[in-house]
């Protein structure tokens, strides 16, 4: 079985967000890895872990995990972290043309990098912590043409039977799917709990292959992706007042009272 | 005149208040055509501003992944040369405009609180620090709508009605769905939908008997932050926060939760915000109106037998 991870070096969620130019200004906050991305990363491994002779992922185990990234030079950090958790190899799109890609060109570009791989599944994160759109995993599907499963709370792979079942869990309550091989699933943050990276799985990254390919080396002409191709664009940006302090008080025994009287005031009840 | 498609939310059976709100924004637009995959929601959708009433054939979309409602809005987008098309902002809905935005060569923008009769949204994004107007610049605008972001205007007449049999591929049929598990209801409103949303946190210790008080008191939906949700206090549907649902009332009470950045990013946008916490160092009170720095099982229910007095 060959499993790809999309992955993406995302600015620090904790850190102050800007605008530049009517996009993200990613070189001033720390990047790290999307934590969204670092449930799929786990459960590619758990999967593989179930389903290999020695339990393990990683050779011997008869089944590959390559992460797929699109990013500038630096993504590479965010990469190496996904490979110290166990994944097996590495994909980095990187070209100086893909700066201010929208969904739609990133889509492109990943569907282009998974196409080319012979993968039996691919598996996401719901959304990335910094666009927040939510809609790559499905634009994957729509432009491979292969099944949705996303949203996933739970995922059964059985690589014998070349099916995949989870739970799909939205608003709408939980609707238990599956599909045959391939698929793009994108599972939800309660699924797992990410492992940290071990000393030795972090050796063992810094040995691991990450193939670094250029627009020309997926097939995709510059004029198809980065800021001038997208196709939506941003009027203007403008930062908004931060709330202003608001009252605080001690609940001095009086605590319920007074948070009653300010609801009335503010005619909220 | 532009026509604008939008697509009906419903939930067991019963039109949802979005669909109204997205027939305001579409209103203001154009002539307005609702889409439905289900002939029995024709009859409540004379409430809203809607013109014309899409009723697409064949096909049981509840029995699919996303991909065969997205094909069918392809396809109307096509026939109508649609000039946008509106969506709620749900987990489903975002995938529906992903795939239609992929699928007609379209730009999308997603999380949108307005959309004006020039195409023009307003989003509100990193956590509602920054407002960004933007427009679609390529093929049809496909635009997802946050819940709440605008009264619904009644309707005044009854719109007109047409049947569409869409042709949906083998691929878009590839992912299905086995069997489904409701979300169980209560009493209380839907927590997307709701005015007031009161929720827990860690700070409950698994006991969520004084909030849910609170929001009764209030006639609030109750939510629940990701510690709580994973504690297996609450249930995880009403999880409000990065993965779980983004909510946007006029009164959003956070009662024993920190104010983690995920649990932020899902409540932010709030109108007002209180909160009670016993740290009064929690990131949360940056953010309130009205903080209460106590414990909540003491501020919680005299707080709700002081609304219930008022009220009385």
């Amino acid at each position: 079985m060959r499993i790809a991870v999309c992955v993406k070096q995302v600015p620090d969620s904790w850190a102050e967000k800007k605008m530049a130019g009517g996009v993200l200004d990613r070189a001033s906050a720390d990047a790290v890895l999307n934590d969204l991305d670092e449930y799929a990363v786990e459960e590619a491994l758990r999967i593989v872990e179930a389903n290999s002779p020695t339990k393990e992922a990683g050779e011997g185990s008869g089944h590959t995990i390559t992460l797929i990234s699109m990013g500038p030079d630096r993504a590479t950090e965010a990469i190496r972290k996904a490979l110290s958790m166990g994944a097996d190899e590495a994909i980095h799109i990187c070209d100086a043309g893909l700066g201010g890609s929208d969904a739609l060109a990133t889509s492109l570009v990943l569907s282009k990098a998974i196409s080319d791989g012979g993968f039996d599944l691919v598996i996401c994160g719901t959304e990335s912590t910094d666009a927040r759109m939510s809609v790559i995993p499905a634009m994957l599907a729509e432009r491979l043409g292969w099944a949705q499963l996303t949203f996933a709370g739970s995922v059964n792979v059985d690589p014998g039977a070349t099916k995949v079942s989870i739970a799909r869990s939205t608003e709408l309550g939980i609707e238990n799917m599956e599909a045959n091989f391939p698929v793009v699933v994108s599972v939800i943050e309660k699924i797992n709990e990410p492992r940290y990276p071990s000393f030795k799985g972090i050796m063992a990254a810094k040995k691991k292959t990450i193939t670094v390919k250029s627009l020309i080396d997926v097939g995709i002409s510059a004029d198809q992706v980065g800021s001038k191709a997208a196709w939506s664009n941003v009027r203007d940006a403008v930062l908004r007042p931060a709330r202003s302090t608001g009252i605080k008080v001690e609940d001095g025994g009086d605590g319920g009272t007074k948070l009653a009287e300010f609801l009335a005031e503010k005619r909220v009840i | 005149m532009s026509e604008v498609l939008i697509l009906v939310d419903a939930v067991d059976g019963k039109v949802a208040k979005s669909t109204g709100e997205l027939a305001t924004f579409a209103k203001a637009i154009g002539k307005v055509s609702a889409v439905i995959f289900d002939a029995s929601l024709v009859s409540q959708l004379s409430a809203y501003t809607i013109d014309n009433v899409i009723i697409c054939n064949g096909i049981d979309v509840t029995k699919f992944s996303p991909a065969p409602v997205a094909q069918a809005f392809a396809q109307l987008v096509a026939s109508k040369s649609a000039a946008a098309v509106l969506i709620t902002s749900s987990s489903r809905g975002k995938e529906i405009a992903g795939r239609l935005a992929v699928a007609t060569n379209s730009g999308i923008i997603t999380d949108a609180s307005t959309i004006d009769s020039d195409l023009v949204t307003t989003q509100l994004v990193f956590g509602g620090s920054t407002t960004v107007h933007a427009a679609v610049t390529r093929g049809t605008t496909i635009a997802t709508l946050r819940s709440n972001s605008i009264e619904p205007i009644v309707g005044s007449g009854t719109p007109t009605t047409e049947e569409f049999t869409p042709t949906i591929s083998d691929a878009a049929k590839l992912g299905q769905v086995i069997s489904t598990e409701p979300v169980v209801k209560g009493g209380r409103p839907e927590l997307t939908e709701a005015s007031i949303v009161v929720s827990g946190g860690r700070g409950t210790n698994g006991d969520f008997k004084p909030v849910e008080a609170f929001a009764d008191v209030l006639g609030a939906a109750v939510g629940a932050s990701r510690a709580a949700t994973d504690a297996g206090w609450y249930p995880h549907t009403h999880q409000v926060g990065q993965t779980g649902k983004s909510v946007s009332p006029q009164l959003y009470v956070a009662c024993g939760i920190s104010g983690a950045i995920q649990h932020r990013a899902g409540m932010q946008t709030s109108k007002m915000i209180v909160a009670i916490n016993k740290d009064s160092e929690a990131p949360i009170f940056e953010l309130a109106d009205y903080g209460v720095i106590g414990d909540l099982f003491n501020v919680l229910p005299q707080a709700t037998t002081a609304i219930a007095a008022k009220k009385a």
